[in-house]
């Protein structure tokens, strides 16, 4: 935590841009804010002995959980039963009961049978209390949905609100309705977003309906029955699919066509009820329809007959158990393109047998380790909070889609991949004209932000005596002045200066690994591609004939190996290594804040991040005195999650000022404008300092807003007090000792009167009684840095996360929400089914669905070269998490090398391997229009023909040869990859779908890839 | 009936999650050093496969352990003593360097120090051997996760029987396990019989098989005679190698590096108490699916109190037999019997046992895999398990399907049990019955298998202070007595001479 926060305090200050990584590795599981409204919150470790039912989906545990595994072995002599969901014999595979092999990607269409199946035996034709009670209480599936008429016939528009009630209150639009079974009237129940912004909600934003029962489905009381179209994408011209019908029953509310989510479900699941109009599968072995067991075996392989018995068992458990059935999951199903619709059909699944907020059950998603425990004193410490706010997020992914000229590669556009359901948003766009709109109506960040220095934005603003957003905003009006992301090759936005610290950026998580050589760095690449045909090209964003290439000035990277990015930088700063320095750490998979403590000083010049960046930060300073002074900076920010902006454009409707759909209103309909004031020569003595706005303005985190005057005091007298300069009379960060001390007393999970005073605001904001004695327990304790270097510390309930370690339990997420009544942060303040977001409607993904994995070969083309009659294969190309590293730590370490097959390898199954003659361990070459990878075959039955594994992350440090095709250094795993924008990740603005660092972002997602396969001459150059 | 104590192990393959922790922090302290490159005196393998060495199991080619002849006696395998001092400097029967693997290291400095060029500076490999450039073309673990598989793993010597046609490398058939191996310590070590210079040696207090660094003079005879292929010869050194159980941690009551480390939580040590007269019969012991009883019978009772007299009577201290009682060894090996010995067949009498491992069903097209109607019945049969009985049963019961069966439905009834507890039910008694488990017996093998604290599954009393010089004291002999041997065989086989060293020799070893 110190080691990242050094860098990240040191760039907040100075004005830099931070690049967020769990969107960008595509660890974010987009679909738990799209659902929850949350990040990610997972269940530790320890939480599967408390399973009944356990399944691990595309998650290798024994590889990627080692330390933990142990608790899945041992949780079998529980009698929990665990079934594994891997398309190879993968290592987590011999602890299963069962294994289903479904091609790689198809996983949704198995979750969404499985799906079909519980919601017709446990919901429909046998109504189990404790699912029907669970939806009603903790989801959107009695809420109230309008149709509108579209194209193809009715479809659902959006939730009714109390505005379309008629009712004038405050933030009617963002209350959601549902139907009163008792009373058969529409009610307006609390916890929705419009009451948890503003006076009058307070206390009312709460889960409790009184006696007030939601109506599931209005089947029975229904005036009419309809059909509605719904998108299906197994079949169709485009990725958009195709459209299907359904019926529900429907009631006319607030002058609105309306049905319940509940039955929208039914509907899009293809259960069928008597008196419905549509077409429907007549049973289990229809093929011919989603969502059976027989239509997902024609997908997945799995048969049908396994399919709904898994799911039959899965649901059966979780009634024995109220809630005790759990889905571990992982990159193997993460990391597509889209992973989101995956990942809502296992939600689903967690979700509509009431496990989710319940100790061994629910969705326990293990892709990234990340979860700083003691959230809210690392934030605020970490991006400078304590002396300015905000900081310069930004979603690495768009920054890296942009900066390496990706974007200039595309095949298709976006509406390729929109539903006919659609109303053709996307049309002429492409993928980087969605991400200028996104940031140009304030839903996802533009960093550096605009084509002209911000500092000089500010100054024109005092030169003309008026407000700097104002003169902002004219300025944008007027085309003067643009955005950044509307011209990426403009050298005026060039990223100039890159530093990497704690990462292997080109070695290891670089996806499109060769368009980062080639126009970042400009070095020699591996791009095989051509550029977008003239029809795929930007309509907006400005196309620049001539591609930069080199766009970087200087590149610095602090490491302690020689991996691929120092081997590229322009400086390499030695690292400390873990053994050598003062830092915390924390995970989501156990309850601990860990000491790191240094074992040796660090050898020769090495010096930890912390000691580096404050060395940066004397010399800049020293520097800036003389060239910079104190400027005003502005910052284009986008709205943000757990803020009033949810508020901001209400039902997720597009209206863009540009198109003079609106005005441009900062914080409304565009982004909003900030100015901060950077006293650049006091760089050195604020990194060292904390600043006074803790005091002022508290600590805020996911809404909860605390003041830790005592713990200012306190750490005056720990830490000492800072004499002179900028930060006089402040406690001081002098040493990563001092930030870690920092860090565990101001955050609530491990400083019991901070935790006890968030549960306080949140019992005000909620109304809720019992959420104080959450943490009463552990009130007066505080854990001190001393404390963790004499053991790990467990940490305490706090209201910066939605479980509890109360009593000694085991932590599972959303325990808070279930069994306090506490709403989530999203619209209805429940778990959603149906999101509400124009370009979620124009992708067709307004509820869950199966998408098939991008279909490469059609997009792309044959790719074989057919060189001298040689035998290639073309194979879906994974890079799955590997067995002998950490990313790319150890991957060159000897004895892992000695583990393993000493160098890079590519796993294939037998079968491919015949086609192209290639035998175990011989030479192969992999190639596709992203790059080349010179590599050794595995050849085992282990694989399913047709799919190569190249772990992640090997680097091109270790035993790499010259490639045939290139002559050059073979590539590494990324070199095969491209990035794909998903729009829908873009989406912002409104409820759940508002911007955070690392929250909501699209993903750097690099599994909808194949690669052509040939063996090549046994005689390697190095 | 003479008590003597071993420390053994027992680790339960059904939780090995394949990690190589074991492997890497042995090999961080025992053979990090020039001479042993190749050296892992603990390793784990993928099964099936052909392991490391090569075919290490294949006995026809090794002459590995022990075998009975004409006349019923124990001989080993790899000659008599006559046959084996005229091979003294041509040994045979010795795994080649290809068999094991060709170390190597890498060009790391080139990373740092290569000038300026047209290509990314790579670590190429290097042989430490000869310190040429080399390739890569088999290792330590080559075999991992079923690498090579379909090539390589028909080579396994367990897939000899007629069974094994029906093992088909294909992606449906897949079936794979971790095994992780050590030197097996054995009570009939055929290493120490075979050593020409009386180097190796069977520590009487702990059972523990070392080396004599000084004593060796590198005729590798030991390397033969091991069926497991758990000796090494340091290729700087000329001297045989192999694992040392850790005994300075054992001595000071502390589990061995591989098990302290154990990631997956599989392993256990603790004593097991034996009479030593009964080991050789055991050994020679005419069928071969009789090994692993006869073994189990040369294992006491520590709660029986003629044991516990007797044991007393052989100078075992009193915290060495309440440590016999706690034994994790001895209730997964005696009183569960869900442990077994690694190729009973060898006539070594192993002493690090394993329990073997559960996998997934095999057919996933029909409802195998539990019961289409009835979704609380969530268990397959054990015959329907993805692992063939009949490669366990190679590996652990020279062949016995009925005891491996007999083990992994042991485990199935013990999950089906706590599971309609962990449901709040009371769980069905009869199934616990018919293999042979009393409910209370189910909750203590439950916490054992499942909860298994560190406390529980190491169980390693500290050497006592007053047998401190006892310990370092370099004998020369097995201290077990092999029957019915002619006079000459017994030197080989080792008689059970002094417990306690010479006082005027230097302490640390022999001059």
């Amino acid at each position: 935590m110190a080691s990242f926060a050094a860098g990240s305090r040191f760039m907040s200050l100075i004005g830099g841009t931070l690049l967020s990584f769990y969107d960008w590795y595509a660890d974010l599981p987009v679909a738990s804010p799209q659902m929850f409204g949350d990040q990610t919150d997972v269940p530790e470790a320890a939480d599967w002995w408390n399973a009944g039912y356990l399944v691990m989906w595309g998650s290798n545990i024994p590889v990627t959980r080692t330390p933990d595994a142990h608790f899945l072995t041992e949780t079998r002599y529980n009698g929990t039963k665990v079934v594994a969901v891997s398309p190879d014999y993968a290592d987590n595979v011999k602890f299963a009961d069962e294994w289903m092999a479904p091609h790689p990607g198809t996983d949704g269409a198995l979750a969404m049978a499985m799906g079909h199946v519980i919601l017709r035996e446990f919901l429909v034709d046998r109504e189990v209390p404790y699912f029907r009670d669970y939806l009603r209480t903790y989801t959107d599936a009695p809420f109230l949905v309008a149709l509108r008429e579209g194209e193809h016939g009715l479809v659902p528009d959006g939730f009714l609100t109390a505005a379309d009630l008629g009712r004038d209150e405050e933030h009617a639009d963002a209350k959601t309705v549902l139907m009163d079974r008792t009373t058969g009237e529409a009610v307006v129940p609390g916890g929705s977003l419009g009451f948890r912004w503003g006076e009058a909600g307070r206390g009312r934003w709460n889960l409790e309906l009184g006696d007030v029962v939601p109506e599931l489905s209005l089947m029975e009381t229904a005036e009419d029955t309809v059909r509605v179209a719904l998108p299906r994408f197994d079949e169709g011209a485009t990725e958009g699919g195709s459209v299907m019908v359904r019926g529900v029953p429907v009631k006319r509310v607030g002058g609105r066509l309306v049905t319940t989510v509940f039955d929208l479900m039914l509907a899009q699941y293809g259960v069928a009820r008597p008196g419905l109009p549509g077409v429907w599968p007549l049973a289990y072995d229809d093929a011919s329809q989603p969502y059976t067991p027989a239509w997902q075996e024609t997908i997945t392989s799995v048969p049908a007959e396994q399919a709904a018995r898994i799911a039959r068992e899965f649901a059966r458990n979780a009634e024995r158990t109220n809630g005790r059935s759990m889905i571990a999951m992982g990159a193997g199903t993460n990391h597509w393109f889209h992973s989101d619709t995956i990942y809502r059909a296992f939600l689903a699944l967690t979700t509509m047998t009431g496990c989710q907020g319940v100790n061994g059950g629910g969705w326990a998603h293990y892709v990234g380790q990340e979860k700083v425990r003691p959230l809210t004193g690392f934030q605020h410490l970490a991006f400078a909070f304590d002396w300015q706010r905000p900081t310069r997020h930004m979603t690495g992914t768009s920054y890296w889609y942009l900066n390496t000229d990706q974007w200039r590669y595309e095949a298709f556009g976006p509406d390729e991949l929109a539903s006919p359901l659609g109303e053709g948003r996307f049309k002429g766009k492409a993928f980087a004209d969605c991400l200028a709109q996104a940031v140009r109506l304030g839903w996802t960040p533009g960093h550096p932000g605009f084509n002209r220095n911000p500092l000089d934005l500010a100054d024109e603003a005092a030169a003309e005596g008026r407000g700097v957003a104002e003169h902002v905003v004219d300025e944008l009006k007027s085309g003067r002045l643009r955005f950044a992301a509307e011209d990426p090759d403009d050298p005026a936005n060039f990223p100039r200066v890159l530093t990497v610290w704690r990462a292997n950026l080109l070695g290891s998580s670089g996806k499109g690994n060769e368009y980062f050589l080639r126009h970042l760095l400009g070095t020699d690449a591996a791009v095989r591609s051509a550029e977008s045909p003239e029809d795929e090209r930007p309509e907006e964003v400005v196309w620049r004939e001539e591609a930069p290439e080199g766009k970087l000035d200087l590149m610095v990277t602090m490491d302690f190996r020689m991996t691929s990015t120092a081997l590229l930088a322009d400086v390499v700063l030695p690292a400390a290594t873990w053994y050598e320095k003062d830092d915390l750490s924390s995970t989501d998979m156990h309850p601990f804040v860990h000491a790191f403590t240094p074992a040796i000083a660090p050898p020769w010049q090495a010096r930890t991040d912390y000691d580096t960046f404050l060395g940066i930060a004397d010399r800049f300073s020293e520097l800036a005195a003389e060239h910079l002074g104190t400027r005003t900076d502005v910052l284009a920010v986008p709205l943000a999650h757990d803020t009033p902006d949810e508020l901001a454009q209400p039902g997720g409707v597009v209206r863009d000022w540009k198109k003079g759909e609106c005005e441009p209103v900062p914080g409304r309909t565009m982004p909003k404008l900030v100015v901060v004031e950077r006293d650049y020569a006091a760089v050195a003595q604020k990194i060292r300092a904390i600043g006074p706005l803790l005091d002022s303005l508290g600590t805020t985190t996911k809404g909860v807003t605390v003041h830790p005057d005592r713990e200012i005091e306190e750490l005056r007298h720990r830490n000492g007090t800072v004499r002179d300069g900028a930060g006089a009379g402040r406690p001081a960060l002098a040493t990563a000792s001092d930030m870690c001390e920092a860090i565990l007393a101001l955050s609530g999970t491990t400083n019991g009167r901070l935790a006890t005073e968030g549960f306080r605001e949140l019992e005000r904001q909620t109304g809720s009684e019992g959420l104080v004695e959450l943490s009463a327990e552990r009130e007066a304790e505080r854990i001190t840095f001393a404390d963790t270097r004499t053991q790990p510390r467990a940490v305490m309930t706090s209201y910066e996360w939605s479980g509890s370690e109360t009593g000694g339990r085991r932590y599972s997420p959303f325990v808070i929400n279930v069994e306090h009544k506490k709403p989530w942060h999203t619209l209805t303040g429940r778990q959603h089914f149906f999101v509400q977001h124009d370009w979620m409607s124009e992708l067709g993904e307004q509820l869950p669905v199966y998408r098939p994995p991008l279909n490469a070969i059609r997009h792309y083309g044959d790719e074989h070269l057919g060189e001298d009659g040689r035998a290639e294969v073309t194979v879906r190309y994974l890079t799955p998490h590997s067995k002998w590293s950490i990313h790319s730590n150890y991957q060159d370490n000897k004895y892992m090398l000695d583990l393993s097959r000493g160098g890079p390898v590519i796993w294939m199954s037998d079968a491919d391997a015949e086609k192209i003659g290639v035998r175990d361990n011989e030479w192969i070459e992999a190639y596709n229009r992203n790059g080349v990878v010179a590599a050794r075959a595995v050849v085992t039955h282990r694989m399913p023909e047709g799919t190569v594994y190249m772990y992640h992350a090997q680097d091109r440090n270790v035993n790499v040869p010259k490639t045939e095709i290139t002559g050059k250094r073979g590539g590494m795993h990324n070199s095969l990859t491209r990035l794909l924008l998903k729009p829908t990740h873009l989406a912002g603005g409104y409820a759940q779908f508002t911007y955070a660092f690392n929250y909501y972002g699209p993903t750097g997602n690099q599994r909808d890839e194949v690669t052509v396969i040939r063996r090549r001459s046994q005689q390697v150059e190095y | 009936m003479r008590v003597m104590a071993q420390i053994a192990m027992v680790m339960n393959l059904d939780k090995c999650i394949g990690c190589h922790t074991c492997s890497v922090t042995c090999k961080q302290t025992w053979t990090n050093r020039t001479g042993v490159e190749y050296a892992w005196f603990n390793n784990v393998e993928t099964k099936p496969g052909v392991g490391y060495p090569r075919r290490y199991e294949d006995q026809e080619k090794w002459k590995g352990g022990w075998t009975l002849d004409r006349k019923g006696r124990l001989v080993l395998r790899s000659g008599g003593r006559v046959k084996r001092l005229l091979s003294l400097f041509s040994n045979p029967d010795l795994p080649s360097i290809e068999d094991y693997y060709e170390p190597v290291t890498y060009d790391y400095d080139n990373l740092v120090s290569a000038p300026a060029g047209p290509d990314m500076p790579v670590a190429r490999p290097r042989s430490v051997l000869t310190g040429e450039p080399t390739s890569i073309t088999w290792g330590a673990n080559w075999e991992d996760g079923l690498g090579g598989a379909s090539e390589h793993a028909g080579g396994d010597p367990n897939l000899s029987g007629e069974w094994a046609e029906k093992v088909k490398f294909e992606f449906e058939q897949t079936f794979m396990f971790h095994l992780p191996r050590l030197c097996e310590h054995c009570l009939n070590p055929a290493c120490v019989s075979a050593c020409p210079s009386g180097a190796m040696y069977k520590r009487e207090e702990d059972g523990i098989v070392l080396v004599d660094q000084d004593r060796c003079r590198g005729w590798r005879m030991c390397v033969t005679a091991c069926p497991y292929k758990k000796v090494y010869v340091n290729h700087a050194t000329g001297k045989a190698e192999k694992c040392t159980f850790c005994f300075p941690r054992i001595e000071a009551g502390q589990p061995t590096v591989c098990s302290e480390t154990c990631v997956g939580r599989l392993r256990y040590l603790g004593l097991l108490l034996y009479d030593a007269d009964r080991v050789g019969e055991a050994a020679a012991t005419p069928n071969e699916q009789d090994l692993l009883d006869a073994q189990r019978g040369v294992f006491l009772d520590p709660f029986d109190p003629e044991v516990i007299a007797a044991a007393r009577e052989s100078g075992i201290p009193e915290d060495w037999l309440d440590a016999a009682r706690r034994s994790p060894v001895y209730a997964l090996v005696s009183k569960y019997k869900v442990a077994l010995p690694l190729h009973p067949e060898y006539r070594t009498l192993p002493m690090v046992w394993y329990v073997p491992p559960l996998s997934p069903v095999l057919d996933a097209v029909t409802s195998a895999g539990g019961n289409q109607d009835d979704p609380d019945h969530v268990f397959a049969a054990v015959t329907r398990l993805r692992i063939p009985l009949e490669y366990l049963a190679e590996l652990f019961t020279a062949g016995d399907t009925d005891v491996v069966g007999g083990v992994l439905m042991k485990l199935t009834a013990l999950r089906s049990f706590m599971r309609e507890r962990t449901l709040g039910e009371a769980g069905d008694e009869s199934a616990l019955k018919a293999v042979g488990l009393t409910a209370r017996e189910a909750e203590d093998l439950h916490r054992l298998l499942a909860v298994a604290k560190y406390n529980d599954r190491y169980v390693v009393p500290a050497a006592h202070k007053e047998d401190a010089a006892a310990l370092t004291a370099m004998e020369n002999r097995c201290p077990v007595e092999s029957s019915g041997e002619p006079a000459e065989r017994k030197v080989m086989l080792g008689i059970p001479t002094l417990r306690r060293r010479d006082p005027d020799a230097p302490a640390g070893g022999h001059a």
